[in-house]
């Protein structure tokens, strides 16, 4: 046991003092040498300290206004080609070794219970400091000044007196990341993350939502203070209220098989559900089957499936400036990347991990492997998985080339199957499209399909000019389940000949009472904070 | 596992430095220590064994209130915290509706009997324990020709409450959970269980559930989609049903925007639908007391069908009258109150006999990304799972590939015909509750698909 290279008196309270890059380091690297010491082939240790501070409004009072700081390490292990991960919570030498011998008992148990040895598709060793980019610090303006803006906005919809309910949101988090391996990583991030939001509803006896930037607590992005000057949110205010309003008083959307066009943010998860989702490896694998589920994008596919028509191109890119899915490391030491997924159509890639890209016979792993703080084992997750600009100009150009459609914009509802074949999507609110123009909004529309006949569809997509990397905060995945923040990029698009307002009301039934959408989306969110979970979360 | 003694002293840590700067404080510590050994095709791929903790102060400085939480139970991070709090909530706005913390009278006079959710034998299990169970549960797999996939996990909670107004609650309960899914080249099939007392979570039993529903399922064939009786097993229940919590709770009703607004006394549901809150239930899972430190009372929700009451937190009964239920979740501004411990009643019919008194319909054992298209009619969409029976002339023929539905869960719990014994179901929409078996008629299934 190498416990007296450090004495537990010297790191004894590292927990009180600050944030010291050569302090933690030296706790990290210790948990790697118990490791070694214990059997462990392979392990990596992070140390994360996270800060996130947010600020709620609704209906013209603060309803939550609240700073949380976390710090832990997690420590992944290998031992005889088995996993196990733990996580030390005092971070002491003893904490550490607690949690190191934790996970090496973890390992030994797993490794008894293997197919074959887990192996991993060779990296080189990273040292390095990288800091997200981001103008102004989000962090130094004054928490009177994030309430004042969200109160203002709401007083701005509040204008139109047939809104019901306002409410805005606003949240910040910075996050210090230490990442070393047992191969002689050492990679210091750090994450600056806004997110801004507001919305109204609107209704008598029945709720109608419209929001701004997204639904479902707004926009997030790897930027600062700037974003929220830049996403203008009083400026969208008494727009966002009046088509609440428009929303209420509008006929359901009819069902018809006809052309939509689909607003950035609605293609974002569009995306992620019908072409990240599926594109993981350790869903292909089946490692995921009891809960996410698998993929019907299975290896025999690569390279031969059509799944979307010759201007479909997705990639999964990890090194774009300001996306909420970016990063310069993963959580398997492996540097960002951009992955082709769909190359004209055709299927072509997978979002990897060391792991799965040694299982699938890929040299060198795309670099996709995540956790939710210390406290999660890594997963292949996405990073910015996002669809190529076209060529169709703007919004405005699409929708006069369209002589008979739907624009549907900002979601409201979205389910997938386990293999991710059968989606249904609704959104807040529908603009039915004639000779080119918009000539009336429905309400409560949606749209069905099976993913490659959507995406072989797809016959238009808007310029860069249109193009939006969107963030999605909550994406679900895993036992434990973990949250975790992607990016999609995307500009407006096109679908030919789509079923539209298959879910409808019965006509039959009475409208009688309503249902309040909370600001994070699903009713679970208004579980007890700390009896929350994943299902909320897109998934 | 964190003890009363370090709960409280935390508790009084933050309540001391705080001093006269805050008018009221509520402090709570919430700890949980998991170990989750997970398997796919066979074998394990990931096993942890981690611990969490969150100390969170909820700080009333002269009606303005702000909220902060630590990871670190250290004197100067809890010190550190109580002074951002305070700091934060000095440049907020005055809230005249903020509310009291609660005295300790106000729950000892109507105090639900404690019993302990805590199994010694849980919180003993280690990662030799957990392989045993996993093993046994690939050997059953093996012995079908089948592949599992799932999980099989262990939770030792502890939750604390405490206030300036001298409130102090603890309790430590432990959890087990199995969720198994068993894979044949055509078909799956799946079972979870969930409880606080390691005999309730059979891992075998549960896999050979599994793996017979994958048997029966294999090679499924294609059905038209439309109106069809369906069984739902307690699962499918549970998942549907738990979209109607947020509409059972008083801060709807005071905003106005439950699907059951005025409706209070009226039938709402079918005549044999009842659904209680129950913390105390022998079979349900939880804290007897709320994130206030209100003990949880029975509240009978729906009763034969008509809506009787909402939970209720201290703060909605300022708008909506009444009595508090015990179902606040701090802080109660944003989150209002919620139905933690879903009972509803059972009938006499077993699954079983269901079966047998059905002509021609679809037997659901789960599931899956259920999500509410219409707000104002609760218009649920969303797809079946992991074993999915075609019944004929009362007998389960075979496996049908999955279906999408649409279908209003009111609609569906009006059109309730048969219902059987409830269980403590898990799903994966919600947490776990009691729930029974359902046959339902009219359930609209719009579209199927390949797997």
């Amino acid at each position: 046991m190498p416990v007296a290279i450090l004495a537990p008196g010297f790191l004894a309270n590292l927990r009180e003092s600050a944030w010291s890059h050569i302090m933690n380091k030296q706790l990290a690297l210790y948990a790697l040498d118990v490791a070694r010491s214990l059997g462990a082939s392979y392990a990596d240790a992070r140390l994360i300290k996270t800060v996130t501070e947010t600020v709620e409004t609704g209906n013209l009072f603060v309803v939550y206004a609240g700073e949380s700081e976390n710090i832990g390490l997690g420590i992944r292990v290998m031992v005889r080609g088995g996993w196990g991960f733990a996580t030390a919570r005092h971070l002491t030498a003893q904490g550490v070794v607690f949690a190191v011998t934790k996970a090496v008992e973890a390992a030994k148990a797993s490794s008894r219970i293997l197919n074959g040895r887990v192996k991993l598709a060779p990296e080189k060793p990273h040292q390095a400091v990288w800091q997200s980019p981001f103008n102004i610090d989000p962090f130094k303006i004054s928490t009177d000044d994030k309430v004042n803006l969200l109160l203002e906005c709401e007083k701005l919809m509040r204008k139109n007196k047939l809104v019901k309910q306002t409410s805005g949101l606003l949240t910040f988090t910075r996050e210090k990341k230490l990442f070393v391996n047992t191969e002689g990583s050492d990679i210091l991030q750090t994450f600056i993350t806004s997110g801004c939001g507001i919305d109204a509803q609107a209704g008598s006896h029945e709720h109608f939502i419209r929001s701004w930037p997204n639904s479902f607590g707004g926009q997030y992005e790897s930027a600062g203070w700037e974003m929220v000057k830049r996403w203008d949110l009083l400026g969208n205010s008494e727009r966002v209220a009046d088509e609440a309003v428009a929303v209420s008083k509008a006929r359901q959307c009819p069902e018809m098989v006809t052309d939509v066009i689909l607003g950035a943010s609605q293609l974002a998860l569009q995306i992620h559900e019908s072409t990240g989702h599926p594109t993981e490896l350790d869903r292909v694998f089946g490692e995921e089957e009891n809960y996410a589920g698998a993929s019907f994008l299975t290896p025999d596919n690569l390279g031969k499936l059509q799944y979307g028509s010759k201007i479909v191109n997705l990639t999964a890119d990890a090194t774009v400036p300001h996306a909420l899915g970016t990063f310069a490391y993963d959580d398997d030491g492996v540097s960002a990347q951009r992955v082709e997924l769909v190359k004209n159509g055709l299927f072509v890639g997978y979002l990897t991990s060391r792991e799965t890209a040694h299982e699938l016979g890929l040299p060198r792993s795309g670099g996709m492997m995540r956790a939710t703080g210390p406290g999660f084992t890594p997963l292949v997750r996405m990073t910015n998985v996002s669809l190529e600009p076209g060529d169709a100009g703007s919004l405005a150009d699409l929708i006069a080339d369209t002589k008979k459609g739907i624009l549907l914009d900002s979601n409201y509802s979205w389910s997938i199957d386990d293999r991710r074949h059968n989606f249904q999507f609704g959104t807040e609110i529908g603009w039915l499209i004639k000779n080119g123009k918009i000539v009336e909004p429905v309400r409560n529309p949606s749209y069905w399909g099976i993913t490659t006949n959507f995406w072989n569809s797809c016959d238009a997509i808007c310029g860069p000019s249109e193009h939006v990397f969107w963030g999605i905060p909550t994406c679900a995945k895993g036992q434990p389940c973990q949250a975790i923040g992607t990016g999609h990029g995307a500009a407006p698009a096109r679908f030919k000949n789509t079923k539209v307002g298959v879910a409808k009301p019965a006509e039959d039934k009475p409208k009688g009472g309503a249902h309040s959408k909370s600001r994070s989306g699903h009713h679970h969110a208004k579980l007890p904070r700390h009896n929350r979970h994943c299902a909320g979360g897109s998934k | 596992m964190i003890t009363q003694a370090k709960c409280k002293k935390i508790i009084d840590l933050a309540i001391a430095h705080a001093g006269d700067r805050v008018s009221d404080m509520l402090v709570t510590v919430f700890e949980q220590d998991q170990a989750t050994s997970r398997f796919a095709n066979n074998e394990m791929t990931q096993n942890v064994d981690t611990s969490s903790i969150t100390v969170t102060l909820y700080v009333n400085a002269r009606n303005r209130t702000a909220v902060t939480s630590t990871d670190n139970t250290s004197t100067r991070s809890i010190k550190r915290a109580v002074d951002k709090a305070i700091e934060m909530a000095a440049v907020l706005p005055h809230d005249a509706t903020t509310l009291k913390v609660l005295k300790p009278s106000n729950w000892t006079e109507d105090s639900a009997p404690m019993f302990s959710r805590y199994d010694p034998r849980i919180a003993a299990l280690g990662p030799d324990d957990r392989l045993a169970r996993v093993k046994s549960i690939v050997e059953v797999a093996r012995r079908g020709r089948l592949k599992a996939a799932g999980i099989f996990a262990t939770y030792l909670n502890t939750f604390a409450v405490g206030n300036t107004a001298g409130l102090f609650r603890f309790d430590q309960q432990t959890n087990i959970e199995c969720s198994i899914t068993m894979l044949s080249a055509s078909s799956s099939g799946w079972q979870k269980g969930f409880g606080c007392n390691l005999d309730t979570v059979d891992p075998v039993a549960l896999a050979e559930g599994a793996a017979m529903r994958a048997r029966k399922s294999r090679n499924p064939v294609y059905v038209r989609p439309g109106d069809y009786t369906v069984i739902l097993e307690p699962s499918a229940v549970l998942d549907l049903v738990s979209f109607l919590y947020g509409d059972f709770t008083g801060t709807e009703h005071w905003y106005e925007t439950s699907s059951f607004l005025k409706k209070i006394g009226k039938s709402v549901l079918g005549d044999n639908i009842t659904i209680a809150d129950d913390a105390s239930h022998p079979l349900q899972t939880g804290f007897l007391f709320d994130d206030e430190g209100m003990n949880r009372k029975k509240v009978t929700i729906v009763k034969d069908g008509v809506l009787k009451s909402p939970v209720k937190s201290r703060r909605s009964v300022k708008y909506l009258g009444g009595s508090p239920t015990g179902h606040g979740a701090a802080p109660t501004a944003s989150e209002g109150e919620f139905p933690m411990n879903i009972v509803i009643a059972g009938g006499d019919s077993s699954l079983e006999e269901m079966i047998a008194s059905t002509k021609r319909g679809i037997l659901l054992t789960r599931v899956w990304y259920v999500r509410d298209v219409d707000p104002n009619t609760k218009l649920l969409t969303g797809m079946s799972r992991d074993g999915t029976f075609l019944i004929e002339n009362g007998k389960v023929t075979r496996g049908i590939k999955n279906m999408r539905f649409n279908q209003s869960v009111i609609d569906m719990l009006k059109n309730v015909v048969e219902i059987g014994q409830p269980v403590l179901a898990a799903g994966e929409e919600t947490f776990p509750a009691v729930v029974p078996p359902m046959k339902i008629e009219g359930f609209r299934f719009s579209s199927r698909t390949k797997a």
